[in-house]
C-alpha cells in the first residue's frame, strides 16, 4: 500500500512538472487552445459542401414564353443567381472559363416550336467541372426544376391529374442534409489529434534534447510509471480540446447532439490513449525534437486524408480500406460520429473500440520499453 | 566587389545548408519520400464518385409494375440494391451503417399509380451527405427514367393527352465523365508543396535560434537576405524534385488531362513553392522556437490549405468572411491556377492575376523574414 502510494506521488509530481512545462511558456499557452478555438469556427464555417448560390448565365436564342417561363422557375429558386445574359454562343467560353458561371444554359431557338409540336426539346446545360462534385449538384438542382417545369407542362395537358411517381425524401440524422453536420463532429477528433500527437510527441525527444530524460531514467520511476506521467498531461490537454470544439459545435453552430455526452467522452478517451501511444512511440524513436516532428508530421497528412474526414471510406479502394484499420483517426472519429449525430449507444459503437484499445496496447508498451532501450 | 562577396558568400552559406540537409534523415523523408506516399495514397484514396452504393429495398407491393421500378434501379452502376425482408430489418441495417438509403414501394403503389399518385419512399443516410445526395440523385434519376418511358408508351396510345417536354442535354466541361480525381489530383500538387514549405521550412531559423548558431553566424560577414536565399534554394530543390513526380503521378498514373501549358505550370508552380518556403522560414523567423513554429506552420498553413483552399469545399459555398479570409491565403490563389491550368487550359487572365498575387507574397515575405533575422540579440 505504502508503495503504491509512494508511486502514486511520484507520477503526480512528474504529471505536474510536465503540465509545468507546457503551460510555463505564454507562447505555448496560446498555441494549446487558440488554434482549436479559432479552427473550430473557421472551419465550421468554411468546410460545407452545401451549395446554396450557384451563380449561372443564360442564352436564350428562343425568347419565347415557354423558355421565360422555365428561366422564371430558375430564378425564382433563390439559389440560381443570374451573373450573364448571353447573346451568342461565342460568349459561353468567357464565361465559364473565368469560373464568373458555375453552369451555363443555352436554349436553342427551337425550343417553343418543338414543344408545341409535342416534340422534346433539349436543353443544353454547360457544367464548369473544375470542382465536380459543386457541378454534380448544381446539374442535379437545373434537373429538379426541369422535371418540375416538365410536369407543370404535363398537367396542363392532361388536365391536372394523371401525374406519375412522387418520391418522398427523408434523411435520417441530418434531415436537410447539411454538410456542416456531418463534418463538425468529425472535427471534434480530427482538430485536437493534431496537438496531442505533436505535445505528446515532442515530450520526450525534448528532453532527450536537452539532456534531461538521462536524469529521469535514473529517479525510481519505473519506465510503466514514466509513461504514465508522460501520456496522462497529453491525453488532458486533447480532452480539454475536444471539449472546446464540441462547446462550438453544440452552442454556437447548434449541431443537436443525438447521444450521450458519458459515451462521447469515453470514445474521446479511449481515442486520445491511442493517439498519445502513437505520439510517444514516435518520441521515444526520435533523438531530437526535430526528428520527432518531422515523423509526426509524415503520419499527420495521411491520418487525415485517409480517415473518412473529406471523403467516405467506402469510396476508397480495398487496399487503403484495409490500411485505415490502423488509423486511430478512423475509429476515433466514427465513434465521435455515430454518438453526436446517430446517437448510437454502445451496442452500435461498441466494436470501433477494440482497434483503439489494440493499437493503445501495442504502442504504450512500446513506447515504454523504447524509453530505456534506445539511447542515444 | 560587393558583388563577387555576395556570391562567395551565397555560395559558403549554400554549401553549409546543402550539407546540413542532406545529412537529416529525417528532413530527406519528408521532403521526398512523404510527397511520393501522399500522392499515390490521396491520387487512389480520396474520391466522392459513389460507386455501387449499398441501397436497400423494401417491396411490399409485389406487383410486376412495382418489379419494374425496381429493376431500373438494378441498372444504375452507381447503386446496388438488395432485397429487404421488411423495413424494420432494413432499418436496422441503415443504422449499423451498412446500407445508404432505403427505397420502400408501398403496398398501395400499383394500385394508386393508375390513378397517377403513386408514392415511394426514399430514406437517405444523412451522416454522409455527399453520398446521400448522390443516392438521392441517381435514384430519382433511375425512377424518373422509367416513369418517362411509361408514360411515352402509353402515349402512343392516348396521343392526345401527350405533350413534349424539356430534356436536360448536360455536358461538364473540363472534366466531361465528372470524376473526382481530375479535380482532387491538382490539389493535392498544392497540399504537397504547402507541406515541404511549412514543415520543413518552419523548423529552419528556430533550429538555429534555438542551437545559438545564428547568433555565431551574426559575427561574420553574411547578410540577412543571403542568410534567407541560401537556406531558401536546397528547398526549393526539393521541391522541384516533388514537382516532377507530382506531375508525372498525375498525367500517366491517374490520366488527369494537362490542358494548359507545362512550362506555364512548372514555372507557377515554382512560384507557388518559394511562396509557401518563405512563409515557413517567416514563421521560424518570428518564433524562435521549433514547437511553436512548427504548431503555427501547422494551424496558419497546411490546414487553411486543406480546409479553406477551395481543394475539397468551393469557395463559392462559404460565408462572405471566409471568403476574404481564403483570399489571403496564397494557397487559394495557386489553387484556383492549378486547377484552370491542368483542366481548362491558359487562361491568360487568371493565370496573370494569380502570378502577380503569389509573387507579391514571395518579395513581402522575403523583406518580413529578413527584418526577422536582423542582428540583434535580445
Amino acid at each position: 500500500m505504502a508503495s503504491f502510494m509512494a508511486s502514486v506521488a511520484r507520477i503526480g509530481s512528474l504529471i505536474l512538472k510536465e503540465l509545468l512545462t507546457i503551460i510555463k511558456e505564454p507562447a505555448s499557452r496560446v498555441i494549446l487552445f487558440g488554434p482549436a478555438l479559432m479552427q473550430a469556427l473557421l472551419f465550421g464555417y468554411g468546410a460545407t459542401y452545401d451549395l446554396r448560390q450557384v451563380p449561372y448565365a443564360v442564352l436564350d436564342q428562343s425568347r419565347s414564353a415557354a423558355s421565360i417561363e422555365l428561366l422564371a422557375r430558375l430564378d425564382g429558386t433563390g439559389v440560381f443567381v443570374r451573373e450573364a445574359t448571353l447573346n451568342s454562343p461565342a460568349q459561353i467560353a468567357g464565361q465559364v472559363d473565368a469560373g464568373r458561371a458555375l453552369l451555363v444554359i443555352s436554349i436553342p431557338a427551337d425550343f417553343e416550336a418543338r414543344l408545341a409540336a409535342k416534340q422534346n426539346a433539349p436543353l443544353q446545360v454547360i457544367l464548369d467541372g473544375r470542382n465536380s462534385s459543386t457541378a454534380g449538384i448544381a446539374a442535379s438542382y437545373v434537373g429538379a426544376i426541369v422535371a418540375g417545369y416538365n410536369s407543370a407542362l404535363r398537367d396542363r395537358v392532361s388536365g391536372g391529374a394523371a401525374q406519375g411517381i412522387t418520391i418522398e425524401r427523408r434523411a435520417w440524422y441530418n434531415p436537410n442534409l447539411e454538410s456542416r453536420w456531418n463534418l463538425m463532429p468529425a472535427l471534434i477528433a480530427a482538430l485536437s489529434m493534431l496537438q496531442t500527437l505533436l505535445l505528446s510527441a515532442l515530450s520526450v525527444a525534448r528532453e532527450r534534447e536537452q539532456g534531461t530524460f538521462d536524469q529521469l531514467l535514473v529517479t525510481p520511476l519505473t519506465p510503466m510509471q514514466l509513461l504514465i506521467g508522460k501520456a496522462l498531461p497529453a491525453i488532458v490537454v486533447g480532452l480539454l480540446q475536444s471539449t472546446i470544439i464540441f462547446l462550438i459545435i453544440r452552442f454556437w453552430f447548434q449541431v443537436p447532439m443525438n447521444g450521450s455526452v458519458g459515451l462521447l467522452y469515453l470514445g474521446l478517451l479511449t481515442f486520445n490513449i491511442a493517439v498519445v501511444g502513437v505520439g510517444l512511440s514516435i518520441s521515444a524513436l526520435s533523438t531530437s525534437m526535430q526528428e520527432a516532428m518531422l515523423y509526426t508530421f509524415l503520419l499527420i497528412m495521411p491520418l487525415m486524408l485517409l480517415s473518412g474526414l473529406l471523403t467516405p471510406v467506402r469510396n476508397m479502394p480495398e487496399v487503403l480500406q484495409v490500411a485505415t484499420y490502423i488509423n486511430p483517426l478512423r475509429f476515433g472519429m466514427s465513434i465521435v460520429r455515430g454518438v453526436y449525430l446517430e446517437g448510437a449507444g454502445l451496442a452500435e459503437v461498441g466494436l470501433e473500440f477494440i482497434p483503439l484499445l489494440l493499437l493503445a496496447a501495442v504502442t504504450l508498451p512500446l513506447a515504454a520499453w523504447l524509453f530505456r532501450n534506445r539511447m542515444s | 566587389m560587393n558583388r563577387s562577396g555576395f556570391t562567395r558568400r551565397f555560395i559558403a552559406l549554400l554549401r553549409k545548408e546543402v550539407r546540413q540537409m542532406l545529412r537529416d534523415r529525417s528532413t530527406m523523408a519528408v521532403g521526398l519520400l512523404l510527397p511520393a506516399a501522399m500522392i499515390l495514397l490521396f491520387g487512389y484514396g480520396l474520391s466522392f464518385d459513389v460507386k455501387n452504393a449499398p441501397v436497400a429495398v423494401v417491396m411490399e407491393d409485389n406487383s410486376p409494375m412495382a418489379r419494374e421500378v425496381v429493376e431500373g434501379l438494378r441498372g444504375s452502376a452507381y447503386l446496388s440494391p438488395a432485397w429487404s425482408a421488411s423495413m424494420v430489418d432494413a432499418e436496422a441495417r441503415m443504422r449499423a451503417g451498412e446500407i445508404d438509403a432505403i427505397v420502400r414501394i408501398p403496398a398501395d403503389f400499383s394500385r394508386r399509380l393508375v390513378v397517377g399518385d403513386a408514392r415511394i419512399q426514399l430514406v437517405l443516410n444523412g451522416a454522409n451527405t455527399t453520398t446521400a445526395q448522390a443516392v438521392e440523385g441517381y435514384v430519382s434519376g433511375a425512377i424518373g427514367t422509367w416513369a418517362q418511358r411509361r408514360a411515352d408508351r402509353s402515349g402512343n396510345q392516348r396521343a392526345a393527352t401527350t405533350t413534349g417536354s424539356v430534356e436536360v442535354v448536360q455536358r461538364m466541361w473540363f472534366n466531361e465523365t465528372g470524376n473526382s480525381t481530375w479535380y482532387l489530383v491538382p490539389g493535392l500538387i498544392v497540399l504537397v508543396l504547402t507541406l515541404i514549405g511549412a514543415f520543413l521550412t518552419s523548423l529552419l531559423i528556430a533550429r538555429e535560434w534555438e542551437r545559438g548558431t545564428l547568433e555565431s553566424l551574426f559575427v561574420t560577414p553574411v547578410r540577412p537576405v543571403e542568410l534567407v536565399l541560401a537556406k531558401l534554394t536546397p528547398y526549393l530543390a526539393i521541391g522541384a524534385i516533388d514537382l516532377v513526380l507530382c506531375l508525372l503521378a498525375a498525367r500517366f498514373l491517374f490520366e488527369v488531362p494537362i490542358r494548359g501549358s507545362l512550362p506555364v505550370i512548372c514555372l507557377t508552380s515554382m512560384l507557388y513553392l518559394a511562396v509557401s518556403l518563405l512563409l515557413g522560414m517567416f514563421i521560424s523567423g518570428i518564433t524562435r522556437n521549433q514547437f511553436q513554429a512548427s504548431q503555427i506552420a501547422l494551424v496558419a498553413s497546411f490546414m487553411p490549405a486543406l480546409m479553406l483552399s477551395g481543394f475539397v469545399f468551393d469557395l463559392r459555398n462559404v460565408p462572405l468572411v471566409i471568403q476574404w479570409i481564403s483570399q489571403l491565403l496564397p494557397a487559394t490563389h495557386f489553387m484556383g491556377l492549378i486547377k484552370t491550368l491542368f483542366l481548362a487550359g491558359n487562361d491568360w487572365p487568371t493565370i496573370l492575376s494569380s502570378s502577380t498575387i503569389l509573387a507579391v507574397y514571395a518579395v513581402v515575405l522575403i523583406w518580413a523574414t529578413r527584418r526577422t533575422l536582423r542582428k540583434t540579440l535580445d
